[in-house]
């Protein structure tokens, strides 16, 4: 390989065979790029584009109304815009930190060798091979207020338990409630397992010698070797929160009175009265969340995330 | 390091390993006690809904709500197939789910082949590109590919569902196959070509078996994923006979109501329903669990 590069260098030419490989080499990526231009880059563009018209799907061509989309939403005239960021903003608050942690929890248990793993990983691993909506129903019915089992579990405590999913204040938590039991065993756990897995034992015979109890190994090595896979996890975990849809749609169609009213909610709503402009602007402002999000953890990562190969050998 | 160090550090150790052995005890229990009610507290919906499922009418009103029902009803799940054409949905899943799938692996084995082995100008910076479309949400893009599907005369049809997985949308399959090529030396590859064989024929039988873990993971979680999904369909089909199960389940909930039956109750029949939804998709991951297991485990995602 580095003859080959040396021998192409000087003579700024590409040898027959480099230009060989290179040729077969976008031959074999070129499903990829033509799915990037026509289901992405490609989509993102003519959305841009219609974020600053009007269009109803029918008439063609659009009819361009500047800015109006993007200052009508921004300006706070369309009140469901920035609730819907809120509500989402809300669930995502609860999901993210509890989910991800949850998630780790059951990766470390799971790691210490216990009998039956592979039982126990089937049962954490239930409830992300169930389908979203067959999720909301199950659950609507494990939270319904009068017959559900839950509020009857609390009222043997002498407690009157909540609406739940019909109540204005408890609807989110009960969504986050879901929401984790729905995705914590799933494959973000497994990805926590695999990380573990890559923890050198000779890092944890060697605090053991120095007789660092099993909290201490855990604080000390475990988190700061698998901090790549924690960030990993929660930048997926950011996004998977904002996605939020099918639950609500199922479980509530948004209410009670709005209050799960999330973001792709409002979009899909736009959708469906054919606003696409203004559903192409939501659009493009969700892309934009997403992406500051995104880089806000990245930036926040050079804080904690540890890399092995950098600080020395 | 002096011997006197190493010395107290073994007789430390041996103090604290005799100590250990009581403390450890306890703490491999109270490990167990820990690790079986949280497998209790993420099975107990299921187990709730397996019980509904099986009850009467009546005893779905009744308070305290009984455990048990008094005679299972099996035939429950019998009354889905009659209110709603269950099992056209679960067709229909099984369609969209397979095909997608087969696009996916083949798309996504020949593009990470590509990235893994081939250099060619730009190859860092497309692969970049690829990344980051892991964290461009599907839903951005809806509206523009709706408008394309239409265009097509695609809309209510299968391949809006299907079609996209021929061109390897799925950044992370092709991450992970990627890093799996990445692992088998190269040294393969040129055995093969000394004996004649081309890049599709090396790929195809020496490095796919070599992969197969990453193979399975991927058709896995690309068969989980259009099963599962929701807002796709829910977006590109309109005829109930096109539903797939996940929007078939919603269509239950609200609208199978709507008829002669209308205000009848169907708790029991729901959670049936999303049994079956659910089941195809438990028994393929316990089927196939030690290849996911391990095609994740080795994709080099790790600390």
């Amino acid at each position: 390989m580095s003859v080959q590069a040396t021998a192409r260098t000087p003579s700024r030419r590409w040898s027959r065979a480099a230009f060989r490989e290179a040729l077969g080499g976008y031959l074999f990526i070129s499903p990829w790029v033509i799915g990037f231009i026509v289901f992405s880059i490609g989509p993102m563009l003519f959305s841009l584009y219609f974020s600053f018209t009007k269009y109803n799907i029918v008439s063609w061509p659009p009819e361009w109304v500047g800015l109006d989309n993007w200052t009508y939403a921004l300006s706070g005239k369309d009140r469901l815009f920035y609730h819907s960021i809120v509500t989402t903003g809300k669930f995502a608050a609860l999901v993210v930190p509890l989910g991800v942690l949850t998630s780790l929890a059951l990766a470390v248990l799971l790691n210490r060798g216990i009998a039956g793993v592979t039982f126990f990983r089937m049962i954490f691993f239930l409830p992300s091979l169930t389908p979203i909506a067959a999720i909301a129903i199950l659950w609507l019915w494990l939270l319904h207020p009068e017959l559900g089992p839950i509020n009857y579990a609390i009222s043997l405590i002498g407690v009157k338990g909540p609406r739940w999913l019909s109540d204005q204040v408890w609807v989110i938590p009960s969504m986050a409630i879901i929401g984790i039991w729905a995705s914590a065993g799933g494959s973000r756990m497994i990805i926590f397992l695999a990380g573990l897995q890559g923890v050198p034992q000779e890092m944890y015979d060697a605090a053991s010698i120095d007789g660092a109890g099993p909290l201490q190994r855990l604080w000390h090595i475990t988190l700061p070797m698998i901090s790549p896979v924690i960030f990993f996890n929660t930048v997926l975990g950011v996004i998977g929160a904002f996605r939020v849809f099918a639950l609500a749609f199922v479980a509530t169609d948004g209410g009670p009175a709005f209050a799960s009213w999330f973001y792709l909610l409002n979009l899909y709503q736009n959708m469906r009265d054919l606003r696409m402009g203004y559903a192409s602007m939501l659009a493009w402002v969700f892309f934009l969340i997403v992406l500051v999000f995104t880089y806000v953890q990245f930036r926040m990562a050079v804080r904690w995330v540890y890399y092995a190969g950098e600080t020395g050998k | 390091m002096q011997t006197s160090g190493i010395q107290s550090r073994s007789v430390r150790l041996i103090a604290t390993t005799r100590q250990y052995a009581l403390g450890r005890r306890t703490g491999r229990i109270l490990l167990y006690l820990l690790v079986i009610s949280l497998a209790a507290m993420f099975f107990l919906p299921f187990f709730w809904t397996i019980t509904t499922s099986l009850k009467r009418v009546d005893e779905l009103y009744r308070f305290p709500p009984p455990i048990f029902p008094e005679y299972p009803q099996f035939q429950n799940y019998l009354r889905v197939f009659e209110k709603v054409p269950f099992a056209l949905f679960l067709r229909n899943s099984g369609i969209v789910a397979t095909f997608a799938t087969i696009g996916t692996v083949t798309s996504t084995t020949l593009v990470a082949y590509g990235f893994a082995r081939r250099r060619f100008p730009g190859r860092q910076t497309l692969f970049l590109v690829v990344l980051s479309t892991m964290m461009l949400p599907d839903e951005v893009t809806i509206i523009p590919k709706f408008i394309l599907f239409r265009d097509l005369g695609w809309l209510d049809t299968f391949y809006p569902l299907i079609v996209p997985d021929y061109f390897a949308v799925g950044a992370f399959y092709i991450f992970l196959m990627r890093q799996f090529l990445m692992t088998v030396p190269r040294d393969f590859d040129e055995a093969a070509v000394m004996d004649g064989a081309g890049s599709l024929r090396i790929l195809w039988s020496v490095l796919l078996p070599m992969i197969q873990p990453a193979v399975i993971t991927v058709a896995i979680l690309s068969i989980l994923n259009h099963w599962n999904d929701f807002f796709h369909p829910l977006i590109f089909l309109n005829t109930r006979e096109n539903f797939t199960v996940s929007i078939g389940l919603r269509y239950f909930t609200k609208a199978a109501g709507m008829g002669a039956d209308q205000g009848e109750t169907r708790e029991h029949l729901l959670m049936a329903a999303s049994l079956m939804a659910a089941a195809p998709m438990i028994v393929l991951f316990f089927l196939a669990q030690r290849y996911f297991v391990q095609g994740i485990v080795m994709s080099g995602l790790k600390g």
